[in-house]
């Protein structure tokens, strides 16, 4: 997996700005995915993005998991995340990973999970485990499958 | 055990005495949703969710694109009225009766001390100014909220932020916000409840409180808190809201970090491009032109906010080459400000009044800016890209800094205050 690098402070704006707020389609969203750093073009799927602290911070849209998550991007992997960005990740599906030191990591490169471990550029990062609740949701396939399980 | 104002709201929210870290199961007393519910009907479907836990619960609001700006957004609104067809909502606040979704939970008294609030929002925080834990969720889980009544939360470490003193006349809530944000930094809270204290605070009319906790979230925020007390009953009994449960943290409670702001030595703010943390003084700011300014929003957007700018007004004139561009927060706020005249001072002095919603604050309608262009707003966030092009600067700042701004055609404070 290849690893795409941004900043701190990455806001949903800057994810998804405002003047696409009314577009509901994940596919067109994609098309304007952190476009001021001219993700668009740059995202093959399966990558993965790696970022610096409070990623996501900003406005609540839920497009913003929903842009990367359908533009291609496998992860989020960061130092650390917004709180409604990181719970709307997990809810539609987009695994979202704090892991200390992962900005570290130069833009463009090679990244490998392996366990609990990221590996890239040498280096050996332990990321920090999901916790009880969120590792159900995502083992339950998301939010949607949860809930849809318990009101069956 | 002793416990912080989070620690209680989210022990009485789950039934059971909670300390910060621990996770739990809440009940929700409150879901508000704005055009976010739009996105809820192929959740809810597919979560198999055919009637909501408790509609009277559940209060919809039309705020972002007041009126629909285009066919999408005019989509949205109308997936927002099957959604509230659907699922029983009688507390809908549409068109004609709008207003940014945090405004009208206050303002019409559906807020009461202690409740669990969740809205598809992230400035929900604002609620806590009455005393309730309010926090911003996004339209998936507001659709297991619907469906289940309740949702999980992280009990937070709190943040307290003590400010004495008195606020010297021409500062504002606003200015004390900023100066906690310069505190703090955009990620200072991050995971944390921000608990505001002090006699800054505890003498503060109600609607200047709402814009401390409106951007607690902007600090990284879970929800920005404020004990309930008298000023706190008052506003509600005069919006009509229902009872409570007053909760007050514990004199010994544990606090993550410690704020202390002097109200005395505060003096006008504002944060620069492109963080709402970058904050400096008016004064110190040198000459910025302006193209654009922007008072309204759920920070700053409230009745008491277009007085002082009317005020500064009267008997002035927008300068040449500025657009100043006024949005009530609400529509009852419009309905107020009509009929004390001061839509006819923005009027006659060359501002435009829109209708109450959202409106530039988002970027999304009604004052997008150019590129290479200068806004000076009474807004929260001041990100690139947030009301248009990506290469234009928005300054925040207090109502009273954008109508003086508005009147000067550079950022000022108002003269003689």
């Amino acid at each position: 997996m290849l690893a795409l690098k941004v900043g701190d402070h990455v806001n949903t704006d800057m994810i998804v700005p405002g003047r696409y707020l009314a577009i509901l389609d994940p596919e067109e969203l994609a098309k304007h995915v952190l476009e001021s750093l001219d993700m668009p073009a740059r995202i093959r799927p399966g990558d993965v993005l790696i970022a610096g602290h409070n990623f996501g911070c900003g406005s609540s849209r839920e497009h913003a998991p929903i842009a990367l998550k359908a533009a291609g991007i496998s992860a989020v992997l960061a130092e650390s995340f917004a709180r409604i960005f990181f719970r709307n990740a997990i809810n539609v599906g987009l695994p979202v990973i704090v892991c200390p030191g992962i900005s570290r990591l130069p833009d463009g490169c090679e990244i490998e999970v392996v366990g609990r471990v990221v590996r890239a550029a040498g280096l050996e990062l332990p990321f920090v485990p999901l916790s009880a609740e969120v590792q159900e949701i995502l083992d339950a396939g998301g939010l949607v499958e949860m809930v849809r399980r318990r009101l069956a | 055990m002793s416990q912080t104002l989070a620690e209680k709201l989210l022990s009485r929210a789950a039934g059971r005495v909670l300390a910060a870290g621990e996770t739990a199961t809440c009940r929700v007393d409150l879901a508000m949703v704005h055009e976010a519910g739009a996105q809820m009907l192929g959740p809810l479907g597919a979560m198999g969710v055919r009637r909501a836990w408790n509609p009277e619960r559940i209060v919809a609001v039309i705020d972002h694109w007041a009126p629909a700006s285009n066919e999408k957004a005019a989509v949205m609104h109308q997936r927002v009225r099957e959604l509230v067809r659907s699922y029983g909502i009688s507390r809908f606040y549409d068109l004609g009766n709008q207003g940014v979704c945090h405004q009208i939970l206050v303002e019409q008294g559906h807020v009461s001390p202690g409740m669990l609030v969740v809205g598809t929002d992230s400035h929900t925080t604002m609620a806590g100014a009455l005393g309730a834990f309010a926090t911003g969720i996004g339209p998936t889980e507001m659709a297991a909220v619907f469906g289940l009544g309740e949702l999980w939360m992280r009990v937070p470490e709190s943040v307290l932020v003590t400010v004495q003193g008195t606020l010297p006349r021409g500062v504002s809530s606003k200015d004390l916000t900023l100066a906690v944000m310069r505190d703090l930094g955009v990620d200072g809270a991050l995971y944390r409840a921000v608990e505001f204290t002090g006699t800054a605070v505890s003498r503060m009319p109600v609607w200047e409180r709402f814009t401390l906790t409106n951007m607690a979230v902007e600090m990284g925020g879970k929800a920005g808190l404020i004990t309930a007390d008298r000023l706190t009953a008052e506003y509600l009994r005069k919006a009509g809201a229902a009872g409570g449960e007053y909760f007050a943290p514990d004199e010994d409670a544990h606090y993550a970090t410690e704020v202390r702001i002097d109200a005395e030595a505060l003096e006008p703010l504002v944060a620069v491009p492109h963080s709402p943390d970058r904050v400096q003084s008016v004064s110190s700011l040198g000459e910025v032109r302006i193209d654009q300014a922007f008072l309204g929003s759920c920070t700053n957007g409230r009745l008491e906010d277009l007085r002082i700018a009317a005020g500064l007004l009267k008997g002035s004139r927008v300068a040449a080459g500025v657009r100043f561009i006024v949005t009530p927060a609400s529509h009852s706020i419009y309905r107020a400000a009509l009929a004390e005249g001061l839509i006819a001072d923005f009027a006659d002095a060359g501002a435009i009044v829109t209708p109450a919603g959202c409106g530039a604050c988002f970027g999304g309608h009604i004052g997008v800016l150019g590129p290479g262009e200068v806004c000076i707003s009474s807004s929260n966030r001041n990100f690139s890209g947030r009301m248009g092009s990506a290469q234009a600067s928005i300054y925040l700042a207090s109502p009273a800094v954008v109508a003086a701004s508005a009147i000067a055609g550079k950022i000022v404070a108002p003269e003689g205050l």
